[in-house]
């Protein structure tokens, strides 16, 4: 192996890690809505997007084709993709919350319908079809491997942040009542807790991660369009790897981030080395593969790689 | 090129033919297919209690699979279309048995989990075999329109759809009603406890609602590929409007299925009409949110929907 080849596999090493770190944080994210709290959001996608336009719009430079040119620095980028997540969720969270699983499922597959429909539809705002190009990439200055190299250690850096703050949440009161209600929604309310309040925050608190993970991945490919990630795709992909690192468990959920990335990842440099037509095929045959794998899962693996384990009742907290 | 001031006049002259054309038949076309969908989501979700994401793909499925039969035997698509039905209700009822029933006993939320799953694995499914290009049913001769009236125009694939779709809700109507399964269908959908009870054989009547979801959503989705053309998202388009009919008309409830079936129908192609002025009340691109709308304020002021469905 002579040194280009290695060089070529250490920048494969560092796409994976990062990839699969945004698909961390947006695990991270559904963890605490269906993890903890039991609520089925079918618009990961959605909520994906809008961190990843909000960025966009607000950090690159002025240009005709769509709104914005505010030429902001990343962070705040970042930091506003969160902030509006947070709003629209809130704002779903009040009309849908209330709403049983099955109908909140179908509720958030509308919203991020919705979303998309906006984000191809408004095209002075999004240029529509044709996307938003020139997203800025934070360490842009630095030299070829170690521009890469820094913003895979800064979306490291921020899935073990959220890795921890996520962690004590549930050890806290807060996230026990999340389970309570996931447990049991009417003994919970008996208890005196103010259920639709807590389960639109645990709503809110995973889209805003969805939203930061959308916002990381505009910079990370520098465009953003309707097309550049397949909704139904990305949301199934992380719901399987939710699912089979382990529903409840943040370290199970991060661990199939990582794992399944690392799986489709692979798999797509397997099928891309088959003839044209044939790898057209291949890519779908994957989908079907993953959804078999969630199917494995569901049925003989329930609790995932690494199972939820309940916090003791005599905590320290 | 025509003046424009001609043109407004033809335009002003024809203006209630025009709505009666271009809004309300196609909007009736549209609700007769959302209906024969619904039916099938208002049923499994009445008697096996889960939102069923994979529905849009029964149709899908169904759809693709009168494409090949009509290749194979020349036959127009709605002589194949019963073979069709049984094809698809073996491909649900083999799904319910692998993916569903060992989910009976547990919580609905898993269900669900499995049936998004399941949706995209059929359209990936579809995506292997049959490809992603888009196909049609019609050999490309344009059917000139009946023209009644001088100013009706009534494309004869409309009168078809609507004609075979309100035969199949006749159909459906007369299985509810009048055989055995049908009746232990809808006292399923009442209560499955008191169902077991007096001792009718739930997994016969859960094998008995796929193959009727499923012969139906096989129709929906010719009746759809058929109007326009049959291409892999069609089925996931179709899954919000379906659902949103099934709680408009009450969920368990076949019949408020249909009546929510139509209403969203209507409401989608009404809401392009320009209603105010000249241009659309609300840009055509935005139709699939109107389903939406509809469902959640369905939801919020009257989540039993309007026949008195169930509540979960």
């Amino acid at each position: 192996m002579d040194s280009a080849q290695a060089y070529g596999y250490m920048l494969y090493f560092v796409s994976l890690m990062t990839m699969g770190g945004i698909y961390a944080i947006m695990c991270l994210g559904l963890n605490i809505q269906w993890g903890f709290t039991g609520l089925f959001n079918a618009g990961i996608a959605g909520f994906f997007a809008i961190g990843a336009y909000v960025t966009a719009i607000l950090t690159t430079a002025a240009s005709t084709s769509h709104l914005g040119g505010y030429d902001l620095p990343v962070a705040i980028g970042l930091i506003s993709a969160m902030a509006v997540t947070a709003v629209i969720a809130w704002l779903v969270g009040l009309l849908c919350i209330r709403l049983r699983s099955d109908y909140l499922a179908i509720a958030t597959i509308g919203i991020g319908e919705i979303f998309r429909l906006i984000l191809k539809n408004e095209i002075w705002a999004t240029n529509g079809a044709r996307g938003i190009a020139k997203i800025p990439l934070p360490f842009e200055s630095l030299n070829e491997p170690w521009n890469k190299i820094g913003f895979m250690m800064l979306v490291l850096v921020i899935v073990t942040v959220f890795y921890f703050l996520i962690e004590r949440a549930r050890l806290a009161p807060w996230g026990r009542l999340m389970t309570a209600i996931r447990e049991n929604e009417y003994s919970a309310r008996a208890a005196g807790k103010n259920v639709e309040r807590v389960r639109i925050e645990a709503f809110v608190c995973g889209s805003v991660l969805m939203g930061l993970a959308g916002g990381l991945m505009a910079h990370y490919i520098k465009f953003i369009g309707p097309g550049a990630t397949e909704p139904l795709t990305t949301t199934f992909l992380v719901w399987v790897m939710l699912i089979a690192g382990g529903s409840g468990n943040n370290r199970g959920a991060i661990l199939g981030a990582f794992l399944l990335w690392a799986i489709w990842s692979f798999t797509e440099v397997l099928t891309g080395r088959l003839p044209a037509e044939l790898a057209v095929k291949a890519a779908y045959f994957r989908i079907f593969l993953i959804g078999l794998l969630l199917q494995i899962v569901l049925q003989r693996y329930a609790g995932g790689i690494l199972p939820e384990r309940r916090p003791s009742l005599n905590i320290k907290a | 090129m025509i003046p424009r001031s001609q043109k407004c006049f033809w335009a002003d002259n024809n203006f209630k033919m025009d709505f009666i054309n271009f809004y309300l038949i196609p909007g009736l076309v549209l609700g007769s297919i959302y209906a024969l969908g619904a039916i099938g989501v208002s049923l499994v979700f009445g008697i096996l209690r889960f939102a069923n994401f994979a529905h849009g793909e029964l149709m899908l499925i169904g759809a693709y699979i009168t494409y090949s039969l009509m290749v194979f035997t020349g036959l127009h698509p709605l002589m194949v279309l019963p073979i069709a039905m049984l094809f698809t209700s073996l491909v649900a009822v083999g799904i319910d048995h692998t993916f569903y029933k060992p989910f009976r006993a547990s919580k609905s939320t898993i269900v669900i989990v499995a049936s998004f799953g399941i949706a995209l694995m059929a359209r990936s499914a579809v995506q292997i075999i049959w490809g992603v290009d888009t196909f049609s049913y019609s050999s490309g001769r344009i059917q000139m329109p009946m023209i009644l009236f001088d100013t009706l125009r009534l494309s004869h694939k409309h009168v078809w759809i609507v004609c075979c779709s309100v035969a199949l809700m006749a159909v459906i109507h007369l299985i509810l009603t009048r055989t055995r399964t049908g009746k232990a269908m809808r006292a399923m959908s009442d209560s499955a406890e008191l169902a077991r009870l007096t001792g009718i054989k739930t997994e016969n009547v859960v094998k008995a609602t796929w193959v009727l979801g499923a012969s139906l959503a096989t129709a929906a989705g010719v009746f759809l590929g058929w109007d326009s053309h049959l291409h892999s998202m069609m089925g996931f388009y179709m899954l919000l409007p379906m659902f949103a009919a099934a709680i408009l008309g009450g969920i368990g409830q076949p019949y408020g299925a249909m009546v929510g079936g139509l209403v969203v129908g209507l409401a989608e192609e009404l809401s392009a009409y320009p209603w105010i002025g000249d241009s659309p009340l609300l840009s055509p691109a935005y139709k699939a949110g109107v389903a939406f709308a509809l469902m959640i304020i369905m939801l919020i002021w009257r989540p039993s929907g309007l026949f008195k469905g169930r509540v979960f």
